[in-house]
């Protein structure tokens, strides 16, 4: 039978890799790669999912040294000939084997205020907003992340400075900034403002190159850049 | 954990890292350019010294790398201003090229013009 | 207003004390800077590439360069966005790479904007007016 050299990070901050053989599948994803591991070799292994299919965010890892959603990446994408390396998430503190702990990473998005502060209430009637006006188009662009991590996982300046509020958090700070019924914009752009903030974006680009939504935070981190630095130029930061 | 190069393998943050080694190395290069522009107040010999001590071949090498290294941090510089104020555009991603290749012409020009 | 996030602070704090307003105003002027930096390396550019055509001589250089004052206007120009420019990269650098992040670092990076400001302008008086 065609077997897979699968290479697995066990342990937490220190650990290793270990090394298992795994019967190779048409169609595999890493993640039956994964759960054929703990189910037919090692029960302890610890690994996380949910949807299997896309929507719930819960699965990336660090495949081949990218961070991928393993649920939807094919071995025969990602595999180096028959080896495949499979590690948790970087940039987040690893509670056992191939699980993260994705408290900072979701704090994070609190920290850049992203909350919906409606401006109106229920007795109000139903805000419409124009399906093609800029500040929707703007809003959609950004709307379909999962909260997988695969962009913070995948950030350099995250790495560089561990405050930094990362792309998905200012992805989702730049939709807010983009709903017209929200009435927090003022306190949301000073939240994204400052060191650990939009500005100190490099323009790497890594988080809209992984990002599996193809969703680009890039932009709209840049598109938070100048909404701040206009407020800072109209002395309304 | 942290990433390695696996992560970092993709043609922007190969941009980014010609951006910040360049710049460090311009700005490096600047106090003695202001050096030796300033020889100048010494007179017109004192310049002619400085200018013969750069017609060796490996002064001639070193000057083609800075020449190369400024025409990249402009044309790189350009692209991430167009990233950072231009809507975002498909086109965007062929920016690089464009500004590799510029960056390229220009420090073939000098050398072309050089020797 | 708004539940979950109720109990966060507005935005950590920089670790050098910086304030989100003056950050801010940094990245303006990076950018600005930027932007004239571009016309001047273009122009600086250009030069270089003709100006070494038959080779330097101090006497070529300084026939060109002496009494020339929309020449001198330009390169104080092209000096101020260079000592604006450079050390705000440099100062991101030394965040980033070195890890320093304490109040000394906006110090040093102050002064060597100054002394990157004075020993520009000392240079194109150098070559623009000529000997003192």
């Amino acid at each position: 039978m065609n077997m897979l050299q699968v290479s697995v990070w066990r342990g937490a901050a220190s650990g290793g890799y270990r090394a298992y053989d795994v019967p190779r599948e048409e169609s595999q994803s890493v993640l039956d790669v994964v759960t054929y591991i703990q189910r037919s070799i090692d029960p302890t292994l610890a690994y996380r999912f949910a949807c299997r299919v896309g929507m719930c965010g819960a699965c990336a890892m660090t495949v081949n040294g990218v961070a991928r959603w393993t649920c939807r990446t094919h071995v025969a994408k990602v595999a180096k000939g028959n080896a495949i390396q499979i590690a948790p998430l970087a940039n987040l503190p690893v509670v056992k084997d191939l699980v993260t702990d994705m408290r900072e990473f979701f704090d994070k998005w609190a920290r850049a205020r992203g909350q919906f502060a409606p401006r109106s209430t229920r007795k109000d009637d139903f805000a419409r907003v124009a399906s093609g006006s800029p500040e929707r188009v703007a809003a959609n662009a950004g709307i379909e992340c999962i909260g997988c991590a695969v962009c913070y996982a995948s950030c350099d300046v995250v790495s560089w400075n561990p405050d930094y509020l990362g792309p998905a958090a200012l992805n989702r700070a730049w939709t807010l900034v983009n709903d017209v019924r929200d009435g927090a914009r003022g306190e949301r752009l000073a939240a994204v403002a400052g060191d650990a903030g939009c500005h100190a974006c490099h323009t790497h680009l890594s988080c809209s190159e992984r990002c599996p939504k193809n969703i680009t935070p890039t932009a709209s981190i840049a598109g938070l850049k100048r909404a701040v630095a206009l407020a800072a130029w109209k002395g309304e930061l | 954990m942290k990433n390695d190069y696996r992560a970092r393998n993709h043609p922007a943050w190969w941009a980014f890292l010609v951006h910040r080694l360049s710049g460090l190395a311009l700005s490096i290069f600047l106090p003695f350019h202001f050096w030796a522009l300033g020889q100048a107040l010494q007179g017109e010999a004192r310049l002619n010294t400085l200018l013969r001590w750069t017609e060796q071949p490996l002064v001639k090498f070193a000057e083609t790398m800075l020449v190369l290294l400024l025409a990249a941090h402009l044309t790189g510089g350009l692209r991430l201003l167009a990233l950072e104020f231009l809507p975002w555009r498909g086109w965007q991603k062929s920016l690089l090229g464009w500004a590799a290749g510029a960056a390229l012409a220009a420090g073939l020009a000098f050398l072309l013009n050089l020797v | 207003m708004s539940g979950a996030g109720q109990g966060y602070a507005a935005r950590p704090v920089a670790v050098s004390g910086t304030s989100a307003k003056t950050e801010t105003w940094l990245w303006i002027a990076q950018r600005a800077s930027a932007a004239l930096l571009a016309l001047c390396v273009l122009v600086h550019l250009v030069t270089i590439i003709y100006a070494v055509r038959h080779g330097l001589s101090g006497a070529a250089i300084l026939e060109r360069t002496q009494g020339n004052a929309a020449g001198l206007a330009f390169y104080s120009l092209f000096v101020l966005a260079i000592a604006v420019h450079a050390p705000i990269g440099l100062r991101t650098l030394c965040q980033e790479w070195l890890g320093w992040r304490t109040a000394s670092l906006n110090w040093c990076i102050t002064v060597l904007a100054l002394a990157l400001f004075v020993f520009g302008l000392r240079a194109g008086w150098a070559v623009f007016a000529g000997p003192a």
